[in-house]
């Protein structure tokens, strides 16, 4: 399998093509660039942390536009644009056409993302990457806010081109002789978070319209001075970035079906409970949202519906688990870098489901809520799950991608430097919560409880800040001086589980 | 399902379903006894702005950043908002109900010892978000 050209050509020849891999090269090297940028602010803000008082930062202004601009970087910058290249490069293969089914579509979903994220790290906005009204109405500074909104408005159209190619692709453009039940377990995932941005993402991008035209001051949708309700923003938010969250997850762990049978040397334990878990999230995923605003002032049968709604979705999350456990059981596990950083994100995707529970459970989502617990619990999924399945398939690509190999050694050290800086970070951000820390705070009460914990998460972060550069180090020198890969099996697991396809050359 | 049986997988999502059903039935009855206010609470009214607290009680006094109670009664607070969206919390106490312009929420407590307890603000309110604190200053009449 050969996912890239050997042959080297000019920069601008790839970034005006519309071929899958070169689209998909492009979205990865974009999503790389924006997860080290929002990943740099990730330190800035655990540096300020370390201590109470003023650290490096210096007002809460900086703060808040920190905080805020590395959330919405990571998610609609790295996570979602990643999950696109890994669906650019395989889900074509997969279906075995040649390309995807829009390509200049497919590019323009690609060449929105640049603009998208210019203005918001031009504008650098302080209202969170939720925007609550009336804070963001009446409050936060312009033309930042105003260029945050522009930005989301982009980057949303962009994932919903996105989403609409790959549906085409996967069931219009998939070979005749291949049935639907025989699509491997990657695209059924891009499939499944394809119709759930398709469903989910509109909501938003009418409730950000409605942002703009309040800060205008020409509407009061949610504006109380004029008879509008900031709740019912925060309904058509979460509307949204709820199911998002299974938008961002589902790729991952269709990554992880590609990675666990493939280096356990076994076939996939159950092909068709991976699909009916991945449609059944897709549903459920809907029927949460308001989990997320229990203490909004709901009333307790409101409260009681989506805690219920939420809860369904355990048992979905539990069979991919199951599933990965149930094809690892007895099988030959090669403990490559891509298998180390599956088997890790496993691990922490169970760590951040169980906390997810608790969050779930009305009253104790009273202790949690807005405090440092949640932080913890949803960054194990976007960097312990999401982060950890889409680097662990960069590895993975590496050698199709370059033709060469990355440093083993070094890949391995990445792994074991940032588990650990995880699970410090994001175990203590848990403890902090239950000992009453808020979120989004710039500076805290001198408590020794808070401090230490909040010291252990600060050198947790610098490790894994240390890993990437690590990691950084290792793709820029093996890309270009790396051992040539072996690409028909660059990992010796054997041949047999490999796909016959290859992308073909754009220019043949 | 390849041939082969399933029957560990049903099993277990059986155990996954059945945990969840026991922890959802555990928190809804937590939390209609939560919930119920007692008879006869005094109502202390809170409202929360830009970027601090005020507190009114029955009887009419008011007072700023810092809130007194007894021990052994039992208060429920209506809480106002007159800016943007505010979270009035208790963390010691379990207390927590956001304050929306617009809205007025109501949640209860009855402190139980006599003691200081921090307030504050957990729902981001701009720039002095981190800083918008008070004290609950628990009195025991009988001392």
């Amino acid at each position: 399998m050969v996912l890239e050209l050997q042959k080297p050509r000019p920069i601008w020849q790839i970034m005006f093509s519309t071929h899958h891999t070169d689209v998909g090269l492009l979205y990865l090297i974009t999503s790389l660039g924006f997860l080290f940028l929002g990943g740099a602010l990730a330190l800035a803000i655990r540096a300020e942390l370390f201590l109470p008082g003023a650290q490096i930062i210096g007002d809460a202004m900086t703060f808040n536009r920190i905080f805020t601009v590395h959330g919405t970087t990571l998610i609609f910058l790295f996570i979602i644009p990643f999950a696109s290249a890994v669906g650019n490069y395989y889900v074509p293969i997969m279906v075995r056409y040649k390309d995807m089914a829009y390509p200049k579509l497919n590019a323009i979903a690609f060449w929105m993302i640049p603009p998208g994220g210019a203005l918001i790290w031009l504008g650098f906005a302080d209202f969170t990457w939720y925007a609550t009204p009336p804070y963001s109405i009446i409050s936060a500074p312009g033309p930042a806010a105003d260029m945050w909104i522009f930005g989301l408005k982009i980057l949303g159209i962009s994932s919903v081109l996105g989403a609409i190619n790959f549906i085409v692709t996967i069931l219009k453009c998939k070979h005749p002789d291949m049935s639907i039940g025989q699509v491997p377990l990657l695209a059924w995932s891009f499939l499944s978070s394809s119709l759930i941005i398709l469903v989910a993402i509109p909501t938003f991008a009418a409730a950000l319209l409605m942002l703009l035209t309040d800060r205008l001051g020409v509407s009061g949708f949610f504006n109380p001075a004029m008879g509008g309700d900031p709740i019912a923003y925060a309904h058509l938010f979460w509307f949204t970035f709820h199911p998002e969250v299974y938008v961002l997850v589902i790729p991952a762990i269709g990554m992880m079906y590609e990675i666990i049978p493939r280096f356990s040397r076994k076939p996939i334990y159950s092909y068709n409970s991976g699909v009916f878990a991945f449609v059944l999230l897709s549903i459920v995923g809907f029927s949460s949202w308001a989990h997320h605003m229990y203490a909004t002032g709901m009333s307790f049968t409101e409260k009681t519906v989506f805690m219920v709604g939420t809860l369904a979705a355990v048992p979905a999350s539990a069979m991919h688990v199951f599933n990965f456990v149930a094809t690892m059981w007895n099988g030959r596990i090669k403990f490559l870098t891509p298998m180390m950083w599956s088997v890790g994100g496993i691990a922490l995707f169970f760590s951040a489901g169980a906390g997810g529970v608790a969050n779930a459970a009305m009253p104790l989502d009273f202790t949690t809520h807005d405090t440092y617990w949640v932080v913890g619990h949803f960054h194990l999924f976007v960097m312990g799950t999401i982060a950890f399945g889409s680097i662990g398939f960069f590895y993975y690509m590496f050698p199709y991608v370059t033709g060469r190999m990355y440093n083993e050694t070094m890949g391995k050290i990445h792994f074991i430097m940032s588990f650990v800086g995880t699970v410090l970070v994001f175990f203590t951000q848990h403890v902090l919560g239950l000992y009453g820390m808020p979120r989004r705070i710039f500076d805290y009460p001198p408590i020794p409880e808070w401090i230490a914990m909040n010291q252990i998460a600060t050198v947790g972060a610098m490790v894994i800040g240390v890993s990437m550069a690590i990691f950084l180090a290792n793709m820029i020198y093996s890309s270009a001086r790396g051992q040539p890969a072996n690409t028909e099996d660059p990992f010796g697991v054997g041949g047999k589980y490999y796909y016959p396809f290859e992308a073909k050359n754009p220019s043949h | 399902m390849g041939g082969h049986s399933n029957w560990p997988e049903w099993i277990y999502i059986g155990v996954v379903v059945a945990l969840m059903c026991w922890v959802g039935a555990e928190a809804w009855e937590a939390e209609r006894l939560v919930e119920h206010v007692p008879e006869g609470a005094e109502t202390i009214i809170v409202t929360g702005q830009q970027w601090f607290w005020t507190f009114e009680h029955e009887d009419g006094t008011k007072e700023i950043g810092e809130l007194h109670v007894e021990v052994g009664k039992a208060y429920k607070f209506e809480i106002h908002s007159k800016d943007v969206n505010h979270s009035f919390n208790i963390h010691d106490y379990v207390v927590l109900m956001d304050a929306i312009p617009g809205r007025v929420n109501t949640v209860w407590f009855a402190p139980t010892d006599a003691g200081e307890h921090d307030i504050q603000c957990r729902e981001y309110c701009g720039l002095i978000h981190y800083n918008m604190r008070g004290k609950l200053i628990v009195e025991d009449p009988t001392a």
